[in-house]
């Protein structure tokens, strides 16, 4: 633990010097973001957005961390240290990285299994993501959870059925209302879980009771090798809630996605109840690393986003050229990043897994056998707990 | 792309598809399997033979049923490129509409299935992975398994088979691993079958999908490559009633189906070596319902029992087996009946070989067995 906090002050420490070397520059600047589309609302978000200079430095960092990450975790899998299944968010960024810098330090998030992002963003350094990948004891679950399962304060988490996350979400924005604190929750989803039934159970009692819940379809175009087309009667996924209000995001724009998070909380706390978001968005990888991706979509339909909306050239042409920010600042980030995370690949690499005895923990908080049954006959396992939960 | 250099089956020229998510190093034969793959050679069909491994005799099994039976259809995720495993390849250029994607739903693919099968439509549903299965539950236990008994047999869903990949895979961690048979087996009214290989998964599969009950069929997902054999090619059907003696002993009778057969034949063979022990080897099959009477003829004739499965032993079905078998021959019982089970906890991600019951766990108990 003690190394990742040392990791991350060190890396916060230089990402705090270059903002102090530059002079002369704009302090703010403002861009036009393509209309948001609305469904039962009488108006949305402005299309008229401005960044701050610190905030631009901010999302950059963000944005490219993740990229950078995701690439380590394809490549760990390719030389097979991380097994099992690995679903990288490249090309994903500017959702979570726009929702991100619209969440207050009351609200929380829970997804589905293209978590990694999202458990950075939460407050996990990327050596606590990599070495959950690569099953260390450096891993944010210690390596018992993997790709799909990880956690953080006000993050619920990575789940691997899919659509289970949605009503969890509900249920966690209810608390939030139970409790008044003010919160809201970010539900997450997939175009392809947009399909599953408990997704619409939630979304009539959550409206029912005026429940402070996003629901947010990620709509990347595909479930696993079905196109969104092929899977859903209606692709326009923020009107599916019917009788919920609903907004359309472009989800490759980090600044589209945060105010629309903004106009989202705003809708909820004022107590209208849920909303439905889409973040229209696209992943450049095979549904998970066993996936070439390649058979159900042409090279030439990824090279194209690639070329014209990919979220993270897109945001840095734009605070270029607004001369809000610098290449060389740029630059120094892009370097302090490859360094955390080529540390963080190599201490994932060679950290230990935990002991044996550790899979035999946290299955009840109250054991009343002392030992699992049935572990081994040589040396049985006892039923123990790590905590203390986060959570609660 | 990774996968092109581990996959050394390259015989078979298909598309990427079925890779989509089995994990990479799985679809490499024999590198990661915790078990030793016993071919059935004594299989008493005639006629031409192919070989064929699992998933190649399960995609036979159903070209040959959807071609007999014009009524039947076949659905679920990703089906018509043939599915993640490819159980289904070449389906929908033959059969055309009758093979179809649904959507990401599994509960309404398993209600689906039900009504269509009651309105005397063959129903074949695939579920991705048996641990997606859960949300297709209540559909299954509480629609498919009293359809008939409510009504009187007015109406059933006899023609419905949910097909499933099952069981360990090397990595799969929590929710690519699970073994879920014991659950559906506390539901009267549905039938559970689990094949051991290439062979039987053919004539059971057509056994399952014939047989006018609602079947679950659960398909070890680990032998759909790593398991090969000389398989019939004609149209044919092994028996859902019968257990089968896989290896005749006599000391002790060994139970288990799935991949865990097999673990079951090394220990016989361990045991025949190092303690000079005799074992019988049966593989139960059908899960529910079950033959009683296979099983516990062996065990009078043999005095001990061992039952071994992947999933966790509390409530695990060799708890119900080793209920009946002490109810059932008490007095003939030397030992008690041991159970080789996964632990009581979730699947877990790392250290999987610790959590199945591997050969060496399953020796353990037939010498403690034995020694009694
Ligand atoms: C209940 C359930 N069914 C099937 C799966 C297998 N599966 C995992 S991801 C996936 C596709 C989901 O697509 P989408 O919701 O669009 O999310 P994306 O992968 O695009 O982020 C499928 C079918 C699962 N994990 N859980
Ligand atoms: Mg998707």
């Amino acid at each position: 633990m003690n190394m990742l906090m040392r990791f991350n002050k060190k890396f916060l420490d230089k990402g705090s010097n270059v903002c102090q070397s530059i002079k002369n520059y704009a302090s703010e600047a403002s861009f036009e973001t393509k209309p948001f589309r609305l469904h039962k609302l009488e108006s949305g978000p402005s299309t008229h957005v401005s960044v701050t200079k610190e905030d631009a430095l901010k999302y950059y960092k963000q944005l490219h961390t993740i990229r950078r990450m995701e690439t380590a975790a394809g490549n760990l899998y390719k030389e097979k240290i991380v097994r099992g299944f690995c679903h990288l968010y490249s090309g994903q960024e500017a959702c979570a990285v726009g929702m991100t810098a619209a969440l207050r330090p009351q609200d929380s998030v829970i997804t589905a299994y293209r978590a990694h992002g999202w458990t950075y963003l939460m407050g996990v350094t990327p050596l606590g993501v990599l070495a959950e990948l690569t099953g260390r004891q450096s891993g944010n679950a210690r390596g018992k959870g993997g790709s799909m399962h990880m956690y953080a304060r006000n993050f619920y988490g990575g789940n691997g059925i899919v659509g289970a996350q949605v009503p969890l979400g509900a249920g966690i924005a209810f608390a939030q209302k139970y409790q008044n604190t003010g919160g809201v929750c970010l539900a997450l989803y997939g175009d392809g879980a947009a399909n599953q039934g408990q997704i619409f159970e939630v979304y009539n009692m959550s409206k029912l009771w005026d429940v402070p819940c996003i629901f947010i379809c990620e709509n990347n175009g595909y479930g696993m090798g079905t196109s969104a087309e092929r899977a859903s009667a209606s692709t326009e996924y923020y009107t599916r809630g019917d009788y919920v209000p609903g907004i359309w995001v472009d989800g490759m724009d980090v600044l589209a996605v945060r105010e629309a998070t903004r106009f989202a909380i705003e809708h909820c706390t004022s107590g209208k109840g849920p909303l439905v978001m889409e973040t229209f968005t696209y992943r450049y990888s095979g549904h998970s690393m066993s996936d070439p991706g390649t058979s159900y979509r042409t090279r030439d339909e990824i090279q194209e986003v690639r070329q014209t909306r990919d979220p993270l050239t897109s945001f840095k042409e734009r605070i270029l050229n607004a001369n809000l920010v610098t290449a060389d600042e740029l630059k120094s980030i892009e370097a302090d990043i490859r360094k955390e995370i080529d540390d963080a690949v190599k201490i994932a690499k060679s950290d230990k897994e935990i002991d044996l005895h550790e899979l035999t923990t946290d299955v009840y908080a109250l054991n009343i056998d002392k030992e699992i049954r049935n572990t081994t006959p040589f040396k049985p396992l006892p039923a123990s707990n790590l905590g203390p939960a986060i959570n609660v | 792309m990774i996968l092109s250099k581990t996959n050394r089956i390259s015989l078979h020229k298909v598309s990427n598809f079925f890779r989509l998510i089995l994990p990479a190093e799985s679809q490499n034969i024999c590198r990661h399997v915790h078990f030793k793959y016993y071919p059935d050679t004594t299989s008493k069909i005639k006629g031409e033979t192919k070989e064929m491994n699992m998933f190649q005799a399960i995609n036979n099994a159903l070209h040959l049923y959807m071609e007999k039976d014009e009524t039947s259809i076949m659905f679920g995720e990703d089906v018509e490129f043939g599915g993640v495993f490819r159980c289904s390849m070449g389906l929908k250029d033959r059969f055309g509409s009758r093979i179809f994607n649904t959507p990401l739903c599994e509960q309404g693919i398993a209600g689906f299935g039900i009504g269509a099968a009651a309105n005397d439509v063959t129903a074949i549903a695939e579920i991705q992975f048996a641990d997606y299965i859960y949300p297709a539950f209540d559909q299954l236990v509480n629609e498919a398994a009293k359809y008939r008994y409510r009504s009187g047999d007015q109406f059933n869903c006899g023609k419905l088979t949910v097909r499933a990949p099952c069981g360990a895979v090397g990595h799969g961690g929590l929710y690519h691993s699970q073994s879920p048979e014991a659950f559906f087996a506390h539901a009267p009214g549905l039938r559970v079958v689990i094949p051991r290989g290439p062979i039987q998964a053919k004539g059971l599969l057509l056994s399952s999908i014939e047989v006018e009950d609602p079947t679950i069929f659960f398909e070890p997902k680990i032998l759909y490559r790593t398991a090969s054999e000389q398989v019939p090619v004609e149209y044919y059907k092994l028996p859902l009633e019968k257990a089968e003696i896989v290896r005749e002993g006599t000391d002790i009778t060994l139970i288990a189906w799935g991949t865990q057969v097999h673990v079951l034949l090394e220990v016989a063979d361990m045991a025949k070596e190092k303690l000079g022990v005799s074992c019988e080897v049966i593989d139960l099959r059908s899960i529910l319902p079950w033959d009683i009477e296979t099983i516990c003829k062996s065990v009078v004739k043999t005095g001990r029992a061992v039952v071994s499965h992947e999933a966790p032993l509390t409530q695990g079905f060799g708890a119900e087996i080793a209920a009946t078998i002490q109810e059932e021959c008490f007095l003939n019982l030397e030992a008690p009946v041991a159970r080789v089970t996964g632990w009581d906890t979730p699947f877990p991600y790392i250290h999987e070989k610790h959590y199945l019951p591997d050969k060496y766990r399953c020796f353990f108990a037939v010498e403690d067995t034995i020694k009694y």
